[in-house]
């Protein structure tokens, strides 16, 4: 019974394809694969924007939505009819041509790199050799159409806002693909199947996540601190910075163009967390042994839903870096830090097992963490304080 | 000639042309990228996932970054720079169509792929590995001690000078 209701989603699929001719069998699957992506992660937006005003809201000691619908569960709904009826204004001296594909390349873009999430057993729409490389390389189109957004608009604090986040967001991506290379390494495949089919199993109670190893905890944190970098969230919202360059790129954007930049942002968000989820969190597998008798695709979601909260409660936390800090952090202390890592995740894979690699791995991870947020704060504490505007 | 390949061929045929005859040199770069993407798509459909991911990744999401990047730092306004002239697009030309001919020759007269036949080799991700790994570490080494030194020599010029000040 736990079997069926793990594989209704494979069956269901397989029972409509049954009944198209065997010629267009390939095509009917990947369409109706590419359906599913689209509503499910569409319905996990709404529910997200819905989810973090909320949180938002009691974090700062106020209701948050609370007028449409019961709770203001029907908000997104409200949200997304308003921004359909809004009158789309373009900048007259703005590029026409480009300003339009921006929005449409970004979206596109956010969507095609769920291709190759699993999000349950046998649940994957293309099982590719290097999934992992897609997932990246479709991932860093997303800059361009950043730029597209940013340039074509012809606006100063357009310009101005693309700059940031095509500087920050080459500037994490780099931690962010090194730091995801080691759970690569361990599991010896680019494919994300193989990479979640490697974690499985449990000792005790307790699953073989790349989590729970000193190189997987490094690795997950300094992901993680990527993806908020690369999503453009707070801390690292310096693009976006409503204070000084209004929304950044997307300024000159209304109605429903805006509302596309606004879920391609949180469908990115998704995604990296589900990649992170993938590599480090054992992807579709549950926590415990004596829980695997829940259907995987619910963990997935669950574990999905988790990191949409941390990522609420960060944003709710935290306040904006300055440019500075942003490029210093991430050149002086995630880059050396993953590369330390990869070495880590090396020595792990030819120590003997047991209490040696643990030692050893912890106590380098741990010197060399502690040795570079030393050097990150050389000098800085007494200095009288400058501030410089976009430089 | 599959209907995918002649597909793929006008995006990358158009996107290159547009790179070339475009005034904007923002355009340019964009239509740039759309030629490297039908290009990249040319790759996957051969089987050869590794590169074509690879060329995406190194082509769509690193130097044409980098190309606008420049134009945003450099540019204040957006210059309409003139296409070619007639003499330097006629050279242009003379020059395209002996490349053109040269490489057709080749192809015509070289190894038929009818000869080949059998099954292709493994191009997968795993089978690169270990070919950079093993057969070709002198090379990869090489080319990595190449880029440390570019990429030191790009710090030492985008460094600021001390005393200097702005």
């Amino acid at each position: 019974m736990p079997e069926m209701i793990d594989q209704i989603f494979v069956r269901l699929m397989h029972w409509i394809i049954g009944y198209v001719p065997t010629s267009l069998q390939p095509l009917c699957s990947a369409i109706l694969s590419a359906v599913a992506i689209l509503v499910v992660f569409a319905t996990i937006f709404a529910i997200i924007t819905v989810l973090e005003r909320k949180g938002l809201g009691r974090m700062q000691n106020r209701y948050g939505p609370n007028r449409a619908g019961p709770w203001g569960l029907l908000q997104p709904a409200a949200d997304g009819i308003k921004s359909l009826t809004k009158e789309d204004i373009v900048p007259h001296s703005s590029d026409q041509l480009v300003h339009l594909m921006a929005p449409i390349l970004i979206v596109i873009t956010s969507f095609l790199v769920y291709a190759v999430v699993p999000v349950g057993k046998n649940m994957v729409m293309a099982d590719l050799n290097a999934g992992v490389l897609f997932f990246f390389a479709v991932g860093s189109m997303v800059e361009l159409s950043v730029f597209m957004a940013g340039w074509s608009s012809r606006s100063k604090y357009s310009l101005l806002g693309a700059m940031r986040a095509i500087a920050q967001m080459i500037s994490y991506e780099i931690p962010l693909v090194l730091s995801g290379v080691v759970a690569i390494m361990a599991a010896g495949s680019l494919s994300t199947v193989t990479i979640v089919n490697m974690q499985a199993g449990y000792t005790g109670i307790w699953p073989h996540w790349y989590l729970f190893t000193p190189w997987g905890i490094t690795g997950y944190i300094l992901f993680m601190i990527g993806a908020t970098a690369e999503s453009n969230r707070c801390p690292f919202d310096m693009p976006e910075g409503e204070s000084e360059i209004i929304a950044g790129y997307f300024i000159e954007y209304s109605g429903f163009k805006f509302a596309l930049f606004f879920v391609a942002e949180y469908l990115g968000m998704l995604a990296t967390s589900a990649m992170a989820i993938t590599l480090f969190l054992g992807g579709w597998a549950a926590p415990f042994s004596f829980l695997t008798w829940i259907p995987s695709w619910f963990w997935f979601f669950a574990k999905l839903l988790l990191m949409m909260m941390v990522f609420i409660w960060i944003r709710g936390t935290l306040p904006r870096l300055r440019m500075d800090q942003l490029m210093n952090f991430g050149w002086k202390f995630m880059l050396p830090l993953s590369l330390i890592n990869l070495f880590a995740a090396g020595l792990w894979h030819f120590l003997p097992s047991g209490p040696t690699r643990w030692s050893v791995d912890s106590l380098l991870l741990l010197l060399s963490c502690f040795l570079l947020s030393r050097g990150l704060r050389r000098n800085k504490w007494f200095q009288e304080r400058t501030y410089r505007f976009a430089s | 000639m599959t209907i995918s390949f002649l597909l793929l061929a006008a995006i990358t045929i158009t996107g290159t042309a547009a790179a070339m005859s475009l005034k904007n040199a923002v355009h340019c770069i964009l239509a740039l990228t759309l030629g490297m993407v039908g290009l990249a798509a040319l790759y996957l459909q051969l089987g050869a996932e590794f590169v074509g991911l690879t060329q995406i990744l190194v082509y769509v999401g690193a130097v044409a970054i980098l190309a606008v990047f420049a134009i945003m730092m450099t540019r204040s306004r957006t210059s309409e720079t003139a296409a070619g002239s007639d003499p330097s697009r006629f050279s242009g030309l003379v020059t395209a169509l002996l490349l053109f001919t040269v490489l057709a020759v080749a192809i015509c007269t070289g190894i038929s792929s009818q000869t080949l036949g059998g099954t292709p080799p493994e191009a997968t991700v795993h089978a690169v590995g270990v070919a950079l790994m093993q057969r070709f570490i002198l090379p990869l080494e090489i080319i990595g001690v190449l880029l440390t030194a570019a990429l030191i020599g790009a710090g030492m010029l985008a460094i600021e000078e001390k005393g200097e000040g702005r």
